[in-house]
């Protein structure tokens, strides 16, 4: 099966070749787990500080959503969202008197998975903020800081290093997630693979290639994640080191 | 110290004007009546220590003067302003006004028992962050004086080192010198030296007694008695949330008039 012919296959030469296509698929994998998973980070953010410090509405409000998010398997919350989503939104906008829009694949993949995202995104940060030591965040108050500036310069950063290992995770669940999207006809990595494969019959070589994106995406996270915890732990001496 | 006590500080002028004034202060946690109507009151120039035994209720009283523990009644006025309280809707009594109370933090320079030196940010790092983010000082101007400051509590030459990389007496003067870069009205010290290893309270007793004796206006809870002797113009003994006596140092560790004060220094000596 393998040979000159997967090559070919494999091209970024059209008509056979159809390398270009996966690419193509690639970078809108990558793109919409870039950009679900800095939704969700923003939810995260807010969600925290909600379940921290909001009143009791909105701390009961937060529960049942990260509760249901994080009970309901991700595919049926993507059909869901999809389909009830857009459609939402179109009727909301017929009712407006605005013409229906054909809302784009990649940015509807993004809310959706965000929307996913940004529920175990605020559980992250919710522990990560609590181990804090609770003394610079009163130092902080203690000098005038007020509240947007000390979430900024001091929260934040100081809880990177307890978050980062958990972030991690949510990337790579990001950036696999976003093959779930495939069945909802969005034109990412697997859904790029699916067509390829189906037109030429050539299943085995185009998923193998697949996975292999995949796993380079994985790999190459990896070596950004160890630059972005080496930096958010730069104030903390090494454990080895401690001893 | 052979030399008289008296001859170390700074004499206090009279007509100096009053930079803190706390009056009837009362606070509960709960159920727990921590003061019971503390009044309290430094003017320009003096030092005053706070002693008294563990649950006196002196490291509250030193926190409701910035409104980290707000007070459940009272009057504080810092600088002549005083500062709005109200009630939430808890019944918890809250600052009124945000902005003002974040204005008044920013001229007390408050230094912790446990240092709460941002470990995130190098020792330069966190003499600046005041200055430079809640006052507006010029970042560069802001290093400038951060490096007198860091050479003055004798760590210069550790401005890049993370906080967690110092010893503990090493941290307390650092936090020492980011509260002295808000060029602070009045410094808060909240038992300053009894997170420290015993052969580290020298060091930072050191920079302190400096700071009373060229003249720094200064709140000290404290249980080093010695010292307390020596800097404050003014001790306050408290006890079971009230001020069971106060008065000058040479009167309240040499002929101390009330039996709980004599058994507490007799206790702690």
């Amino acid at each position: 099966m393998f040979g000159a012919s997967s090559l070919e296959l494999l091209s970024f030469e059209p008509p056979n070749g159809r390398g270009l296509s996966l690419l193509h698929g690639l970078a809108n994998s990558v793109g919409i787990a870039f950009g679900s998973f800095g939704v969700g980070l923003l939810i995260g953010v807010g969600g925290a500080y909600g379940k921290l410090y909001g009143g009791p509405v909105v701390r009961d409000l937060l529960e049942v959503y990260t509760t249901v998010v994080r009970a309901v398997p991700e595919l049926v919350l993507i059909l869901l969202l999809y389909f009830a989503g857009t459609d939402l939104i179109n009727q909301l906008l017929t009712a407006l008197g605005y013409a229906a829009i054909d809302i784009n694949g990649v940015v509807a993949g993004i809310g959706v998975l965000g929307v996913v995202q940004g529920a175990y995104s605020t559980e992250v940060l919710r522990g990560a903020i609590r181990a804090v030591p609770q003394g610079q965040i009163e130092a902080a108050r203690a000098y005038g800081m007020p509240p947007g500036l000390l979430l900024r310069r001091i929260t934040l950063p100081a809880m990177l290093p307890f978050a980062i290992p958990g972030l991690a995770n949510l990337w790579l669940i990001a950036t696999k997630d976003t093959a779930l999207l495939a069945i909802v006809g969005v034109n990412e990595l697997t859904q790029t693979t699916r067509t390829a494969a189906g037109a030429t019959k050539a299943y085995f070589t185009f998923f193998m290639a697949a996975g292999a994106l995949y796993l380079v995406l994985t790999l190459v996270s990896n070596v950004v994640i160890g630059r972005v915890e080496r930096w958010a732990r730069r104030g903390m001496p090494s454990i080895a080191g401690s001893h | 110290m052979t030399a008289p006590a008296t001859a170390l500080k700074h004499t206090v002028q009279n007509g100096a004007a009053e930079a803190i004034h706390v009056e009837n202060l009362h606070k509960n946690f709960g159920k727990l009546h921590v003061l019971k109507g503390v009044s309290l009151s430094a003017r320009d120039g003096e030092v005053i220590a706070i002693i008294g035994g563990s649950g006196s209720g002196k490291s509250t009283l030193l926190r409701c003067i910035n409104c980290l523990e707000n007070p459940t009644s009272g009057i504080i006025r810092v600088n002549g302003e005083e500062i709005k309280l109200k009630a939430d809707s808890h019944g918890h009594t809250v600052p009124a006004d945000r902005k003002q109370i974040e204005r008044i933090r920013s001229k007390l320079g408050m230094v912790f028992q446990n240092f709460n030196l941002w470990s995130h940010m190098t020792l330069i790092e966190n003499v600046i962050e005041v200055p430079v983010h809640v006052l507006g000082v010029k970042r560069d101007v802001a290093i400038g004086e951060a490096e007198k400051l860091l050479a003055r509590v004798g760590l210069a030459e550790k401005r890049d080192v993370y906080p967690a990389y110092l010893s503990g007496g090493q941290q307390q003067r650092a936090a020492i010198a980011r509260a002295l870069a808000i060029n602070p009205r009045v410094m808060l010290f909240d038992e300053p030296t009894s997170a420290l290893d015993p052969e580290l309270v020298g060091e930072v007793l050191k920079v302190i007694g400096d700071l009373a004796r060229e003249g720094r206006t200064m709140v000290l809870v404290t249980h080093e008695m010695k010292f307390a002797r020596e800097v404050a113009t003014h001790v306050v003994y408290l006890h079971n949330g009230l001020v069971e006596e106060e008065g000058p140092p040479e009167q309240i560790f040499g002929a101390p008039k009330s039996e709980r004060l004599k058994q507490f220094l007799r206790n702690v000596g």
